[in-house]
């Protein structure tokens, strides 16, 4: 039996105790000195981002607003998260994603970019849903709802997960059309990744449970199979247009008659299943899914073979990482005592302990399953990033799943030295063992992130299979202090040329604009409304979200990696 | 006195037939295998795999349901005994057991029966003739009329002689001719024999019986007396020995008649005198004998501290008595509750269905479960509908009152509705408590014993304790659904458990559900409440359960699973077990829940995994809704016995249409409202199901009131009946 429930705080006594027997070679000490000032000061700092977090949460969780809820009520249809709620197995999991995308991203508020998506288990299979939220701009799709849908695509893909699409949309917003319709990845690229998706095994399945008007007739059109609800659900590519024009000629079409699940279940046939009500269209839409029969065609997962159904919480608690990190990245900490607080019984195999101790790599187990871990431990050096392409290696060699912890202050050491060791030759190692792993990766940005260091361990653009920031999580080319600097001597120095004057009043006025403006965009709000990740998460979760992403990445079989050349 | 070796009998009896079925072949059998004794079951159709079948060495078939065609079905028994080697047959109590001719028959086959000579039967049987011979004897006797002239018309001028109200259930004159045949078509469907006899009717009588036993040598004694005044529908459902707030005088005085009545026919064996004491007068008068081992024999057994069925085998055997009358010792008191599957707020209406969940009391020396189905038993409307007797025992009748309401707390089924909340309220009435029986008891305090709607106080707390059980099953049931769900995950992804960890995960919220209960009210039949919840599974574990009523504050439960169904609940810091059951019927999920003294039955409409559109059709449609107002549905499962009226006549409100019988009862069921009967399609001799629609009433009145009408119109359901 596993047992997923934290563990109650260890007395140290018990711990040395355990330090003490030989299999326990690997154990993390707890490494957290919770009389310091730094940990009072760390735990109260992460309090207020915690509780700033929650309160931008709570009010994406209420939707379009009270009067659209109301409206949504009355025409006995559920809200977008409520419905995933139904469709999921009862009582288990869900993890949602991006859910702060369009955060202050517009003049308008777009409460989670309106649609909901994320990953949950249906009759024990793990399904992306993607669900429009009608109460938000009836459902449109913005810019960001149009990102934030292809994404969920792509980690379906990536995954191999069935995608449950829970319609309820008015379509393009038409006047953001050129943000959203014309280009590679917008609104076609849904359909597109459809046919794709399709056409490689992976179930598209569409619940009509609302209008599906324009583009957006195509989603369950390019479905699989799909639900319609009676009443609810219609189905038009002309909308509202189409039925006027008959009013115009005198013929009185309502929209259940032109469009709606009557017409296309028993005639038109764009639509397979005729659901009475909305929890009955939600119904069958598990019912698709427990008739899927997968299993049979992907046979033994890789990756698994090493499982081991009987693990140990970590033995420090998971709370404490909200007092790990420092909110001031120039602070240090080990992230030892973050590992320490994720992986089960906190064993902690590291590898190359004592080379390149900037990076910290080791093998341990999250949930039963192998993982290598990679956690920065300050600035990467030449031995650093050696070190971390050799692990990585090993990893793929093994068709182990890796994790990444991002705290370094600078991603990379330059200066005069480094560069003369061939720091960029070095780096470069690494990022072609990053980006050409086919092992599951999952990024969680637990401090700064600045730099090339954010290509080594594997940021956004390394197609991480999961990425995750932490609140304190910052993002930018690097530090704003450092750029405030970089920009005012170049600054300065055409002022000189041009002979002017820079008294040091203006001088300072402009770094503090450049700092305010990377501190701005280098937020972790600024990235998540944007989806530069996959949402901003509680340190405390770290465990459990990891377990969730390297289960949903273990949903297809491993392939082989293939490097590139590596400059020698 | 004769000696125990004084009489050599051919042979004892070494295996032993019984010519019955449910808890009491199965009691039999009990006794039978302490002896040594094998013993062989007989069975019907509809008991094929019954646990009296189960419970026997050897088996035979006899015929198919319908109790005329089996279980009365003496050569088919006999027969059966022959081909098995029976040396005796144990004719148990019902069915055959006081048919002379079926003893005769036994006798002429060389086969024991287990039980009084046949004589004696026919004698006692004869209701009218049994009272000529207690006059002649001198006990004490009720005025009526006791004659074997059956003719309608002089039947009809002698109860006009005794006056109304006097008949047992005939309360007017124009009830008369339906109630007569309807009581011979059910005597002669029971019996076999279809003799009526009238009797004056007392007002507020008890009903006392004594137990007497006998030998084949002259020796006949008593073992106290019984009371069975709590009675519904004229049938026994609470009974106590010894028989409360009598004087010792009075005790030996219906001994010593009860013994005077058995002597005076030569009787052997088990039998029972049963006594109606005016409880005005202070008179008791002779009723009937019963020429057999009473349904309610173990409370007796409970204070003698004897097995009678072991006496009636040693009689049989030709043994005498093992004690005198002064060796017969008074242990206390006991109680015997019977668990019917019965429709209290329809009046008492039988009720079939599958025993979904059946867990009685557990036994000890002082609690006896006297049962002849196990879980998943059907109880058809082939025989009657008693589930269980439950007997305690205890130092006095109050302490053997404690253990009988403990006990019916704790006994729990699911599946048919049954009348054992209702026996509770009876168990603990104030004045039940105090031994104040009589036989119009539960008329006397309808008040008390049905929740009176106009009784708001009472009303509230009736409602809270509903919704703090509706609390509970919330959380029991979201409990039971992760464990389930965890238990049958597929075992290719070993991650996957992780998805399934308690609380479920969210990003940032805590998840939560609703869930709808509607309250079925077994006992009372008032309106139905409806819980709507909203649980939050919250961090440490508890479910946070709020109700969208104001000033009701959620209350955080936390529900840990015992066993499949067995669970422990803790709230504000209190816990308890209770017990849970569930089963799904006609698309409706039942959910039974026991805590402290009660036994709550909620409703849940199934939501989700359903495959057909119509079984959502139906689904939505659960209520009463699937028919055209105006509809009268069985309300039972039956046999129709007679059509009164022609499809098309007009009739009266309250007018017999077709009379049904089901479990030995008779049911008519009556027009709804003035109007014109339609569809009526059903011939006597059909069987229908529970709920099939009938016919129709069709008339002016709005259809709004037709639902009126006919929602409470099984509450006035008022069925012929006579006592058995």
């Amino acid at each position: 039996v596993v047992s997923t429930t934290s563990i109650p705080w260890r007395s140290s006594k018990s711990i040395q105790l355990l330090h003490k027997r030989d299999f326990c070679l690997g154990v993390l000490p707890d490494g957290v000195d919770r009389n310091s000032e730094a940990f009072a000061q760390n735990s109260k700092a992460m309090e207020g981002l915690i509780s700033q977090l929650q309160s931008h949460i709570n009010k994406v969780l209420a939707g379009g607003g009270e009067e659209a809820v109301k409206r949504n009520r009355k025409r006995n249809k559920l809200l977008p998260r409520e419905r995933i709620d139904k469709l999921i197995d009862p009582g288990s999991s869900f993890l949602e994603l991006s859910q702060l995308a369009g955060h202050e991203l517009y003049g308008e508020t777009l409460p989670s970019g309106g649609i909901i998506t994320g990953i949950g288990p249906v009759h024990g299979r793990l399904c992306m849903f993607v669900a429009n939220d009608p109460t938000v701009k009836g459902g449109t799709y913005y810019p960001i709802t149009v990102k934030k849908h292809l994404r969920a695509q792509e980690i379906a893909a990536q995954c191999k997960l069935p995608c449950i699409y829970l319609v309820d949309s008015g379509g393009a917003f038409l006047p953001k059309q050129a943000e959203v319709f014309p280009d590679k990845d917008n609104f076609g690229r849904i359909f597109y990744n459809q046919a794709v998706m399709s056409a490689e095994g992976i179930p598209q399945i569409a619940l009509v449970l609302g209008s599906c008007t324009a583009g957006g007739a195509y989603i369950p059109a390019m479905a699989d199979e799909s639900v319609m609800v009676k009443g609810n659900a219609t189905i038009f590519l002309a909308g509202t247009t189409t039925c006027e024009r008959s009013a115009a000629t005198g013929e009185e079409v309502t929209a259940e008659d032109l469009g709606g699940a009557s017409v296309h279940c028993k005639t038109s046939g764009v639509s397979d299943y005729f659901a009475q009500d909305e929890l009955h269209g939600l119904a069958l839409g598990r019912n698709i899914v427990k008739n899927l029969h997968m299993a049979g065609k992907q046979g033994v997962m890789n990756g698994l073979h090493n499982l081991n159904p009987e693990y140990k919480e970590p033995l420090y608690d998971a709370k404490e990482l909200r007092s790990i990190a420092p909110i001031d990245h120039k602070q240090a900490f080990d992230i030892r005592s973050v590992i320490a607080r994720i992986v089960d019984g906190s064993e902690f195999d590291e590898f190359k302990k004592q080379y390149g101790t900037t990076l910290v790599t080791g093998f341990a187990r999250i949930f039963g399953q192998p993982v290598g871990i990679l956690g920065n431990n300050g600035i990467l050096f030449n031995e650093s990033a050696l070190k971390g392409a050799h692990f990585i290696e090993l990893c793929t060699q093994r068709n182990i799943p890796w994790s990444f912890y991002r705290i370094s202050l600078d991603s990379w050491c330059v200066g005069s030295r480094s560069e003369a060791n061939g720091i960029a030759k070095s780096g470069a190692k690494m990022v072609m063992a990053v980006s050409c792993a086919k092992v599951p990766k999952i990024t969680i940005m637990v401090g700064g992130s600045f730099g090339a260091g954010n290509y080594a361990m594997c940021g956004r653009a390394y197609s991480p299979n999961f990425l995750f920031l932490w609140p304190n999580a910052k993002i930018s080319v690097m530090g704003g202090a450092q750029a405030a600097s970089v920009l005012s001597q170049i600054e300065s120095g055409n002022k000189k040329k041009q002979g002017i004057q820079w008294t040091e009043e203006e001088q300072e006025n402009f770094k503090s604009k450049i700092t305010e403006a990377y501190e701005r965009e280098g937020n972790c709000y600024y990235s998540t409304a944007r989806i530069w990740d996959d949402g901003i998460i509680d340190p405390a979760d770290t465990r459990k979200i990891i377990g969730f992403c390297i289960s949903a990445s273990l949903n297809r079989p491993l392939e082989d990696t293939k490097y590139g050349v590596f400059r020698m | 006195e004769s000696s125990p070796h004084g009489t050599e009998t051919t042979s004892r009896i070494e295996k032993i037939l019984i010519a019955n079925r449910g808890e009491i072949a199965c009691r039999i059998m009990r006794t039978a295998k302490r002896l040594g004794i094998r013993t062989v079951a007989v069975y019907s159709d509809a008991d094929r795999d019954s646990l009296h079948v189960k419970s026997a060495d050897e088996t035979v078939h006899i015929g198919p349901p319908p109790a005329r065609l089996s279980y009365l079905n003496g050569s088919a028994i006999v027969e059966a005994a022959i081909r098995t080697g029976a040396q005796a047959i144990h004719p148990g109590y019902g069915f055959l057991s006081e048919s002379s001719d079926f003893a005769t028959l036994c006798e002429e086959k060389g086969l024991t029966f287990v039980g009084p000579p046949a004589s004696a039967i026919r004698d006692m049987g004869d209701k009218s003739a049994s009272k000529r011979i207690m006059g002649a004897a001198g006990v004490p006797l009720v005025p009526g009329y006791h004659g074997s002239e059956q003719d309608i018309e002089l039947m009809k001028s002698e109860a006009d002689r005794i006056g109304y109200p006097g008949m047992r259930i005939v309360k007017t004159p124009n009830e008369f001719v339906d109630s007569f045949l309807g009581a011979q078509r059910e005597a002669a469907a029971s019996f076999g024999i279809n003799t009526i006899l009238l009797e004056k009717y007392i007002t507020k009588p008890r009903h006392i019986e004594v137990q007497i036993f006998g030998d084949k040598h002259g020796n006949v004694l008593h073992l106290y007396e019984r009371d069975c005044s709590v009675q519904r529908r004229h049938q026994k459902i609470i009974e106590e020995a010894p028989a409360p707030n009598v004087m010792n005088d009075f005790r030996s005085h219906l001994g010593q008649a009860a013994v005077s009545a058995a002597k005076a026919v030569g009787y052997h064996n088990a039998g029972t005198v049963e006594f109606i004491v005016d409880t005005v007068s202070g008179q008791f008068y002779f009723m009937e004998m019963n020429t057999r081992l009473q349904v309610e024999h173990p409370v007796t057994e409970m204070i003698v501290g004897q097995d009678l069925v072991e006496w009636q085998i040693a009689v049989a055997n030709g043994e005498p008595l093992p004690i005198n009358q002064s060796q017969v010792p008074l242990l206390g008191h006991a109680f015997e509750a019977r668990i019917y599957a019965e429709n209290v707020p329809k009046g008492f209406l039988p009720a079939t269905g599958v025993l979904h969940h059946y867990r009685p009391v557990p036994v000890s020396p002082t609690v006896r479960v006297e049962t002849g189905v196990e879980q998943g038993d059907t109880v058809s409307m082939h025989y009657d509908p008693m589930i269980a007797k439950l007997v305690v025992s205890g130092e006095n009748r109050s302490a053997a009152l404690v253990k009988l309401k403990d006990c019916l707390s704790k006994f729990q089924v699911a599946g048919v509705p049954t009348n054992i909340n209702f026996l509770q309220k009876l168990a603990d009435h104030r004045e039940f408590e105090n031994g104040n029986v009589e036989t119009h008891f539960i008329e006397h305090y309808k008040d008390d014993l049905f929740t009176d709607p106009n009784n708001l106080t009472r009303a509230k707390e009736t409602y809270d304790n509903a919704r703090f059980g509706a609390t509970l099953v919330a959380a029991c049931l979201c409990e039971k659904e992760h464990s389930t769900i965890k238990s049958s995950l597929p075992g290719t992804n070993g991650l996957l458990p992780i998805w399934y960890s308690h609380p479920p995960f969210r990003s940032h919220y805590q998840a939560s559900r609703t869930m709808e209960l509607e309250l079925e009210n077994e006992y009372d039949g008032s309106s139905s409440d409806f819980f709507t919840f909203s649980i939050t599974y919250q961090s440490d574990g508890n479910y946070l359960i709020e109700t969208e009523e104001v000033n009701s504050p959620g209350l955080g439960v936390k529900a840990t699973l015992l066993n499949n169904q067995d669970f422990r609940v803790e709230t504000d810091g209190v816990s308890m077990d209770v017990s849970l059951s569930a089963y799904s019927k006609d698309k409706i999920k039942h959910i039974h829940l026991w805590h402290g003294s009660h036994h709550y039955h909620f409703r849940q409409k199934l939501e989700l995994d359903v495959s057909d559109d119509n079984e959502i059709q139906q689904n939505t449609n659960f209520e009463t809704a699937s028919h055209p107002p105006g509809t009268v549905v069985a309300p039972m499962a039956g046999l129709v016995v007679k059509v009164l009226v022609m499809d098309g006549t007009k009739v009266e409100e309250g007018q017999p249409i077709l009379v049904l019988e089901a479990m030995k009862m008779e049911h008519v069921v009556k027009a709804p409202f003035t109007g014109h009967v339609h569809g009526l399609q059903v011939t006597a001799g059909q069987q229908v199901s529970d709920r099939s629609p009938l016919f129709s009433v069709k008339n002016m009145i709005s259809l709004q009131n037709a639902w009126k009408h006919l929602s409470s119109y099984y509450m006035t359901v008022c069925p012929i009946y006579i006592a058995l």
